[in-house]
């Protein structure tokens, strides 16, 4: 067999190469995708339901595994190494890249802990250090202020929108490097929403951001690159301002315009 | 909607008002009264019980050995063998069952076997108890000779309790709620970390329940120990786990029908007490899903 090698990968974070992936229900979900993700941006896969955009931002931590999958082939580079590889260390892949899910699930327990879970379950003991964690994540997630006089109150307790903010620290207090977020305010209030978004401009100059966003108008806002998706094929992949004002593509500009959803 | 409204209309014909109204009541006053009918025999039970026995019940009368033929004195030793065989029952099936639980739900895909696995439970729950009696006496009495000993009544309850044990559990663990599972994994759980950080403190308290629920059932039964553990009477304590132990279902079972001459409040005092007892365990079973369920933070 020809060596597989890693192609270059030196300005992206993530490349994706000749990605396809099937359900056990006969559905293919994603067909020969190739995209290269840059870091320390927000990349945007948008597009109708159906299309695949979570199952690719699923296969990009393999928490896909969890799915009902028959087959995935292709390769998903990160860093110069396929996730996709059998041997890939799953555990460590899913610290390195972190996901929000559409709607805010917050485990039972207090605030702190559910901010220090992650770290527990890597083995981290405290030394002291995890204040801080728990304070710079909350900070960094915009949700520090409204909840720093009971961290130790129930998750459940606070309001949706402030459990969503606690599921994006959640992730930043593992200290990623990438942030996935599958439609991560579809549940929220118009305020809320904004200060995810305003926290992810932030987040980009640090991260490298993947995310599926709610809606067209919030894709035209956040993305700095947009992929659009059909039907399990990637359409069209170019610059944010570019894909939104002058898409190439008919299909493109028939969804950006509104003439199907 | 015309059509539906008219519908309506004829059917107010056919009845009055005053009709439709008195149906309602019989019906209610029918139901209620189903109802209370169940409930009678219960409280009936448990006052005829009590009403009988409380004479004898006194701080001897569960401390002391029996005497006179157990005809007098008190039933420590049935006391003492119920508690053993029950802990004995516990220490073996909970471990059991609660792991072929955790197996069947969180491990096992789907598949025939996994579905030969639940139909064989089912089952082994409606196999009678005289059978299970007959079945331990079979293997670990003679085959395994352990002799009629309370390791042998504990192992031939246990089987008897591991279908209550493991359907129970899966029931609870199947209640958490599958996005803790994902969550946990995406930030970097094992699935034995999420297991046991996450769906294990979650279900516990429909676990307890469970566990509480088939132990009661082992401390009531009489037909598994009669030929595995059961002694006619001993006059001590039994001292190890080979040792045969009276008990107090069977007990009750030998003062009622084979001794002669026999007090009818030591008889229903011992009823008191086996009753007290599993009842207790049904209370205390209560309270924890009752606590859980006002904790809960999903």
């Amino acid at each position: 067999m020809n060596e597989i090698v890693a192609p270059e990968t030196n300005d992206y974070k993530i490349v994706i190469e000749d990605l396809s992936v099937a359900y056990s229900d006969g559905t293919e979900s994603l067909r020969n995708i190739n995209l290269k993700i840059p870091a320390n941006s927000i990349t945007v896969l948008f597009g109708p339901a159906g299309g695949g955009k979570s199952t690719l931002l699923r296969t990009l931590n393999r928490l896909n595994d969890l799915a009902d999958v028959i087959e995935t082939s292709g390769h998903v580079w990160l860093d110069g190494k396929d996730v996709l590889d059998p041997e890939h260390d799953t555990i460590a892949l899913r610290r390195k890249v972190g996901i929000v899910f559409a709607r805010p699930i917050v485990l039972p327990m207090s605030i702190r802990q559910n901010l220090t879970y992650g770290l527990e379950l890597a083995g981290k003991k405290d030394n002291g250090e995890y204040q801080k964690i728990v304070e710079d994540s909350l900070i960094a997630a915009a949700l520090w202020e409204e909840v720093r006089g009971r961290l130790d109150d129930p998750a459940i307790s606070i309001s949706g929108g402030q459990q969503q903010r606690l599921c994006l620290a959640r992730v930043l207090a593992l200290q990623p490097e990438v942030i996935l977020l599958d439609e991560p305010t579809s549940g929220l209030d118009p305020i809320s929403t904004g200060k995810v978004e305003a926290s992810l401009y932030e987040l980009a100059k640090k991260y490298t951001i993947v995310l599926v966003p709610h809606s067209v108008q919030q894709a035209a806002r956040t993305a700095d690159r947009a992929a659009f998706f059909l039907g399990g094929e990637l359409i069209e992949y170019a610059e944010g301002k570019k894909i939104f004002t002058n898409p190439q593509d008919q299909r493109t500009e028939d969804y950006v315009e509104g003439r199907f959803g | 909607m015309n059509s539906l409204s008219s519908r309506f209309s004829s059917w107010r014909h056919t009845r009055g008002t005053r009709d439709r109204n008195l149906i309602q009541s019989l019906g209610f006053a029918a139901l209620t009264a189903a109802a209370l009918v169940t409930v009678f025999p219960i409280v009936l039970v448990v006052g005829f019980v009590f009403w009988n026995g409380a004479e004898a019940i006194s701080l001897e009368f569960i401390t002391q050995m029996p005497s006179d033929g157990m005809r007098a004195g008190g039933i420590l030793p049935a006391i003492v063998g119920t508690i053993w065989l029950t802990i004995g029952t516990g220490v073996i099936a909970v471990p059991l069952g609660i792991g072929a639980a955790i197996y069947l739900v969180e491990y096992a895909q789907e598949s025939r076997w996994t579905r030969i696995i639940r139909i064989a439970i089912i089952n082994l729950a409606g196999i009678p108890s005289v059978v299970y009696g007959l079945f331990g006496l079979g293997l670990f009495v003679l085959l395994l000779q352990f002799g009629t000993s309370i390791l042998a009544g504990s192992l031939t309850l246990a089987i008897m309790t591991l279908p209550v044990i493991i359907t129970t559990t899966e029931e609870a663990l199947r209640s958490v709620p599958n996005s803790f599972r994902v969550v946990s994994i995406s930030l970097g759980g094992t699935k034995w970390q999420t297991i046991r950080r996450i769906v294990l403190p979650q279900a516990l308290p429909g676990i307890l329940t469970g566990v509480i629920l088939g132990l009661e059932r082992a401390a009531g039964e009489t037909a598994p120990i009669l030929f595995t553990a059961a002694a006619f009477f001993l006059p001590r304590l039994p001292s190890s786990m080979f040792d045969s132990t009276m008990a107090l279902p069977y007990h009750l079972f030998v003062i009622s029908t084979q001794v002669p001459g026999m007090p009818i409040q030591i008889q229903y005092g011992t009823a008191i007490v086996l009753l007290t007892f599993v009842l207790g365990m049904n209370i205390v079973a209560t309270i924890i899903r009752s606590r859980a369920r006002a904790k809960r933070q999903w």
